[in-house]
């Protein structure tokens, strides 16, 4: 017999997890999702009857471009943080215990101040008059300043130095566990430095690869006060879409509709991660 | 340097500051022998395989693979190839990728590579099971797919940095003999190091052991165990009684040693330059001594002890005395020829000097 005085404990750790995701998430997405299949009204936001209206209204040529270009935008930042978060990683896993644990707690430290006030420092940084331009000019490399504020590129700049810890900290976990002595055996097989890193670190570490590009590629497409503070009106996220229908529009069923497609696409990823991972390693005689 | 050793190495030396891992080694070992160094961890016998492996380099001394000189060959230029302790098969690809890993790497065609990974895992006894995972597979299936990816590539030298220690106890001793055969089988070189001494003695035709960067003797198995040259080798090797005592008298390359509690007995002088008075150590393995009455066997010596306690362990049970505060243990015959030992009680211990080693004090 289990012992008894366990049990309340356990029911009500039990009640509480499932209580909280009952009503903090399973409930306001299913709010989300009714809010989209329901008609816009000026008055209350939404009402009825039902309709697809609004994921109609997705498919105009206008979202999609809208889409397409912050796709494209967070797929750049995925792409850039990548290749920033591999090298980065795998020195973070090379580098000695204590100085391991201080670069670690630097990468953390940024989570500490809100990310909108680090925004606003960038825009600092990358203003015509900014410390960016200012320092290229005093230094000689360039004469004129440079625009680089209300950029596409501003907007990538702003998402990677946002996103980068989200990459690093699962590709480190990875070399973290990568043992030397695969690399080892790769070279006492026969391979070079480029064969064992093509045919034994990138399988080794794709898990890490997938799970980054899980955290960032997402999240990139809706952190809307990116592109609200650097990128000026043509660089759009699908995040700014759902805010402006949400704050300005008042087209809730829209905005609800848009961000229900955000989160297809992410369990879409997710889907093709768990693909993936049961699928490494199939590398043919 | 002798061209027919698949491998000798000359005054080998590899410093960490200040300490020398490696420290002085020369080996020759002949095409087709398994070798093995044996040693207690941290007497550098890593080191030293790493430095044959190529992952390291020696600060002195050379090493010559049939006699091509390595020093400044990369492992991955070596005609060597090494089974690591913990085996490092890819997890990220199955069995027969694992395998055909090097020779992919030295481009031989895919239809030649299959031929030659089936034939592989024939011969250690896993036909059929390229498809696999290595995560599927037993200890010991793993353990000869790790072979096998070596063995594949008919490398010069193997090297085995005790692959067997992650085993359990009975599948251990089944693979020692599977080793052994497979050795055999393929002729290939073997360079195996390990701390456990029956592995060493029950697979190799030659064993080194190794102690503080230094070999303590070089020998066959049985050499070790019945000439061992350092009372270093005396006590690592087998089980050993160790009595402290003076030399007596001196003859015929026998020593007679008064032990602390007056006794005297006699032993086989295993080292040069002791004279009467000297402190010494005599050596005398358990199952070569014997219980005794008054009457002694021609040639035998004996001495007193008093039983501390008998272990009971089939054939190996044993008996654990004291002799004038030196403990002394003995082999226990389950055959119905040993006395009822009760604690406390004095019992005679009987041997054949010729079987007993006595070294000068302090040489260990």
């Amino acid at each position: 017999m289990r012992s008894l005085t366990q049990q309340p404990f356990r029911t009500a750790v039990l009640v509480l997890v499932w209580g909280w995701l009952l009503f903090l998430v399973l409930t306001p997405n299913l709010l989300v999702v009714g809010a989209s299949v329901m008609t816009r009204d000026p008055g209350s936001f939404i009402s009825l009857p039902l309709t697809l209206d609004a994921y109609r209204q997705l498919l105009n040529p206008l979202y999609l471009e809208v889409f397409l270009h912050s796709l494209y935008m967070a797929a750049m930042t995925t792409l850039v943080c990548l290749l920033i978060g591999y090298p980065f990683a795998w020195a973070l896993s090379k580098v000695g215990k204590r100085n391991q644990v201080l670069l670690i707690f630097l990468l953390i430290v940024p989570f500490w101040t809100n990310s909108l006030v680090r925004t606003y420092a960038l825009k600092l940084i990358l203003a015509t008059n900014g410390l960016l331009n200012n320092a290229l000019m005093s230094l000689g490399v360039i004469d004129e300043p440079m625009q680089l504020l209300y950029t596409e590129g501003a907007v990538i700049i702003g998402l990677v130095y946002l996103l980068l810890p989200f990459m690093i900290l699962p590709l480190y976990s990875v070399f973290e566990d990568l043992q030397e002595d695969y690399l080892r055996a790769s070279h006492d097989l026969g391979a070079g430095r480029l064969s064992t890193f093509i045919h034994v670190i990138v399988p080794l570490t794709l898990p890490g690869v997938l799970a980054g590009i899980m955290l960032v590629l997402l999240p990139a497409m809706g952190l809307f006060f990116v592109p609200d503070i650097l990128g000026g009106s043509r660089n759009l996220l699908v995040g700014n879409v759902i805010k402006n229908q949400f704050l300005d529009a008042r087209n809730w069923p829209f905005g609800a509709a848009a961000s229900i497609m955000l989160t297809l696409a992410m369990a879409f990823l997710m889907f093709a991660h768990r693909l993936s991972k049961r699928r490494i390693g199939e590398d043919g005689v | 340097m002798a061209t027919e050793s698949d491998l000798s190495c000359n005054g080998l030396i590899r410093r960490f500051g200040k300490t020398a891992a490696v420290d002085h080694i020369s080996l020759d070992v002949p095409a087709g022998t398994f070798f093995s160094i044996l040693g207690p961890s941290g007497c550098g016998k890593t080191t030293l395989l790493r430095l044959l492996a190529g992952f390291d380099k020696p600060d002195e001394g050379d090493i010559f693979i049939r006699g091509q000189r390595m020093n400044d060959v990369p492992p991955n230029k070596r005609p060597v190839n090494m089974v690591f302790q913990h085996l490092a098969l890819f997890p990220t690809m199955t069995v027969g990728d694992n395998i055909g890993y090097g020779l992919k790497r030295r481009k031989v065609p895919a239809a030649e590579r299959r031929k030659r990974i089936a034939r592989v895992l024939e011969q250690v006894g896993l036909p059929g099971l390229e498809q696999r995972n290595p995560q599927e597979l037993s200890g010991g299936q793993r353990q000869r797919v790790a072979l096998a990816r070596c063995l594949v590539l008919e490398p010069t030298l193997l090297l085995l940095d005790e692959p067997l220690g992650a085993l359990d106890l009975k599948l251990r001793e089944q693979m020692k003999v599977e080793l052994k055969h497979l050795q055999k089988q393929f002729g290939t070189t073997f360079v195996y190091i390990t701390h456990d001494q029956s592995e060493a003695m029950v697979m190799s035709d030659q064993v080194a052991v190794m102690k503080n960067g230094r070999f303590e003797q070089v020998a066959p198995p049985e050499e070790l165990y019945r000439e061992p040259a350092t009372p270093f080798v005396a006590g690592f090797v087998g089980d050993n009684n160790r009595l402290s005592g003076e030399v007596v008298t001196l003859a015929d390359n026998m020593a007679d040693i008064r032990l602390d509690n007056g006794e005297v007995v006699r032993g086989r002088l295993a080292a040069n330059g002791l004279s009467s008075g000297d402190r010494a150590e005599l050596y005398v393995r358990p199952e070569s001594l014997m219980f005794t009455g008054e009457a002694l066997k021609d040639g035998f010596c004996a001495m007193q002890a008093k039983v501390l306690t008998t272990l009971f362990d089939g054939a190996n049970s044993r008996v654990e005395a004291e002799n004038g505060g030196q403990p002394v243990f003995a082999r226990l015959p389950q055959d119905g020829t040993a006395p009822r030992l009760t604690t406390g009680a004095e019992i005679r211990l009987a041997w054949d000097p010729k079987l007993a080693r006595v070294y000068g004090a302090g040489q260990s």
